[in-house]
């Protein structure tokens, strides 16, 4: 199909740009748009392989979400990257070693036995939605329940060690606000009107 | 129809090009009445809060002001797009075209009517998800480029509450989804078939409710329009915009209604199946049954009474504090949700499925 | 506070919140109340303070003698006059400026006025096209004096009872 690989090209083209432009841009709102920019790139990759469930939610989770909070982050602070940059000769040795690191140690785990699987014989299921909601949720159903257990407890750790109970804030509480009656508020004198005499 | 197209081009240009042809064609016969609805939406709006608020509405420019849309668009398309000193020009030119794409581009799942949809897709209500949390860098982008603390602000709130009730409308459609065991919007439609009583809304009531309440926030119409927030911030994310930049971001927000709507309507509605399925003298009757059959006029039908709920919310309730907004999305909300999942997922696995 | 199950229950089946939407409801059915402006026109007041005035007696001699009372009445200092004695004696005004742009419509140099001369007639409806032209002269104010007498007079009249 010559209009997929039109396709293809085009969005290989794309994500290598956004790619490189990311590590190479001055401005961090550039570089964190140009990863947004590669993570969705490289989504439509993955919808043109018929992975269409992994892209999709790397379309969900990272663009729509990971990075709209870093884009905060980094619109928020106002970076100076000045002086960020001002050891990059004496570092970069450091840098170039650790990636050397990276990369020989990714080439060993992609070389070792559990990645090498023939392609699959028999034609991918039209379905993969379905089909890895199957695995995940039949063979696999500990693992991925245990993942999801270790994810919401980093959640609530994060809130609770975040969470400062400052005595001097002025906190409400809604529902108790709304409850309130009139009979709690105010309260009806009936009093004599004064005469001239009493004042 | 498309295979008459397909014949006709495929006699002087190749595969490919007909392909991209018959796409371009489609996408044209979504996106122009889309668009005409978009703007007849802003005329109903003005028209109906202006009704509540015991006013007329505009009904100067054509009869009972039925031409005003365009007199608004004639006068946005000639104005002067200000673009202010030291913003960044590109991303706050390029900021309303990507509030934009999404927008529209989600229309390429939602079937109109049995079969009528541009791309049948397996995973159509994840494709939705993903493009509706995409929607908001338009609005992160345009107020960060515009240089200007008031949108700034603005954009910030939206981002957050965005991300807020994406989480909730996520939940209420995962009820969905697991009610009707299919990820495809036709699917899922084809799953409330029968009658009235075996739509979504009944069973999943709570959802359904949840789901409108997020919708109305992720498009952040009032009362939950802090970002927009008129009487405190002017006009939220694009105050600095003008002419066309801002009428973009117009049509963007009213063509989120009007997907909100739809897609309220085909996951809890039934679509375009008709209300009066199972009567069968109404439905096979050769006349009337045009109206009371199944068809798209039932979707518009009901895409419309949520158009009308998103006014009439808007002439009704005041805005929400902004903290309040996120106590409601995070405190009710997602646990109305959850409670409602749990209880529907032990009613899948004891077998008891009052839907079907 | 205990738990409320009447609080509650009120709460999730958004009780009040539909109320609200009632009531929205019910105005959308209720008569408009519109005033198409340019067609219909609310009444006006016999004490409407709209565009100034200056009056002449019957036999056509201008009113204002120019005590100055009025500019010195006149809170925004929109008001300037200049004056001369005639060969006859009189004094009259060469110059009665009013300042559109500054006054304020609030009437007192109508108040102050011992012979009528100046007035507040019903006009609002006016416009300015060029700089210079909130400049009231005394001139223009004359001719909208005279122009508009007849209903100037008949607006005094009807309300002297209550002066």
């Amino acid at each position: 199909m010559i209009f997929e690989q039109i396709i293809f090209y085009l969005f290989s083209a794309v994500l290598i740009a956004a790619a490189v432009g990311m590590v190479t841009v001055r401005n961090p709102v550039y570089a964190a748009l140009c990863l947004i920019l590669s993570f969705f790139t490289s989504a439509a990759l993955w919808l043109l392989l018929e992975a269409e469930f992994l892209g999709l939610v790397l379309v969900l989770v990272y663009v729509g979400a990971v990075m709209v909070l870093f884009l905060f982050v980094i619109m928020m602070l106002d970076l100076n990257t000045d002086p960020l940059k001002e050891g990059f000769a004496k570092y970069a040795p450091v840098g170039f070693g650790v990636a050397a690191v990276i990369a020989v140690e990714m080439i060993m785990v992609l070389q070792s036995a559990p990645f090498q699987i023939a392609a699959p014989t028999v034609p991918a299921p039209e379905n993969n939605t379905e089909a890895l909601g199957m695995i995940l949720y039949t063979d696999y159903v500990y693992p991925f329940e245990i993942a999801a257990v270790i994810l919401v407890v980093a959640i609530m750790a994060a809130i609770v060690l975040t969470l400062r109970r400052r005595p001097d804030s002025r906190k409400q509480d809604i529902s108790q606000q709304v409850q309130v009656k009139r009979a709690d508020r105010v309260r009806l004198v009936k009093m004599k009107s004064e005469t001239k005499e009493q004042a | 129809m498309m295979e008459i197209l397909a014949n006709f081009f495929g006699a002087f240009l190749p595969v490919w090009m007909v392909t991209l042809l018959l796409i371009l064609i489609k996408v044209v016969a979504i996106v122009l009445p889309l668009i005409l609805l978009v703007a007849y939406a802003t005329y109903a709006e003005r028209k109906i809060i202006g009704f509540m608020q015991v006013r007329v509405g505009p009904n100067r420019v054509g009869f009972k002001g039925l031409l005003q849309p365009f007199a608004d668009m004639f006068k946005l398309i000639f104005k002067e797009i200000v673009v202010p000193a030291k913003s960044n020009r590109f991303l706050f030119l390029i900021a309303p075209l990507l509030a934009m794409g999404p927008a529209f581009a989600a229309w390429a799942v939602i079937p109109f009517s049995d079969g009528m949809v541009l791309a049948d897709v397996n995973a159509g209500l994840l494709f939705l998800l993903a493009l509706t949390s995409l929607g908001i860098y338009g609005v992160i982008i345009a107020g960060w480029a515009s240089n200007s603390k008031y949108a700034q602000l603005s954009a910030m709130r939206l981002g957050a509450q965005m991300v807020s009730y994406e989480i909730a409308m996520g939940f209420a459609l995962v009820g969905v989804l697991m009610a009707s065991g299919s990820l495809n919007l036709g699917d899922i439609v084809r799953a409330q078939s029968g009658s009235v009583f075996s739509w979504f809304v009944w069973p999943l009531f709570g959802l359904f409710v949840v789901y409108f309440i997020s919708g109305v926030a992720e498009t952040n119409r009032a009362p939950f329009d802090v970002a927009e927030g008129e009487s405190e911030i002017v006009a939220g994310f694009h105050v600095e915009y003008s002419g066309m930049a801002f009428s973009i971001f117009f049509l963007a927000e009213y063509a989120n209604m009007w997907l909100i709507a739809a897609l309220t309507s085909l996951l809890f509605l039934g679509g375009w199946l008709s209300p009066f399925q199972g009567l069968t003298f109404l439905t096979d009757t050769p006349v009337i049954g045009l109206f009371f059959g199944d068809g798209i006029h039932w979707l518009l039908l009901k895409a419309s009474f949520f158009m009308l709920l998103f006014f009439w919310f808007r002439a009704t309730f005041p805005r929400y504090r902004y903290d309040q907004i996120m106590r409601l999305g995070w405190k009710i909300l997602i646990p109305v949700t959850l409670v409602w999942i749990f209880a529907e997922g032990l009613a899948i696995a004891l077998g008891w499925k009052p839907w079907l | 506070m205990s738990f409320n199950w009447k609080h509650y229950f009120k709460t999730f089946s958004l009780q009040e919140l539909l109320q609200g939407m009632g009531v929205t409801g019910k105005y959308f059915f209720e008569r408009k109340i519109t005033i198409q402006y340019p067609e219909e026109k609310t009444p006006i007041s016999n004490r409407f303070r709209g565009h100034h005035a200056l009056r002449r007696y019957p036999n056509g001699e201008e009113r204002c003698i120019a005590c100055k009372l009025c500019e010195a009445v006149c809170p925004a200092l929109a008001i300037t006059i200049d004056l001369e004695e005639r060969p006859d004696g009189t004094r009259r005004t060469t110059r009665y400026d009013i300042d559109m742009f500054k006054c304020i419509y609030c009437g007192f140099c109508e108040e102050a006025c011992p012979v009528d001369a100046i007035v507040e007639t019903n006009i609002f409806e006016y416009h300015f096209e060029n700089r210079g032209e909130n400049i009231q002269t005394k001139e223009k104010l004359l001719a909208i004096g005279d122009k508009h007498e007849a209903e100037i007079a008949q607006m005094k009249a009807a309300d002297a009872a209550y002066r």
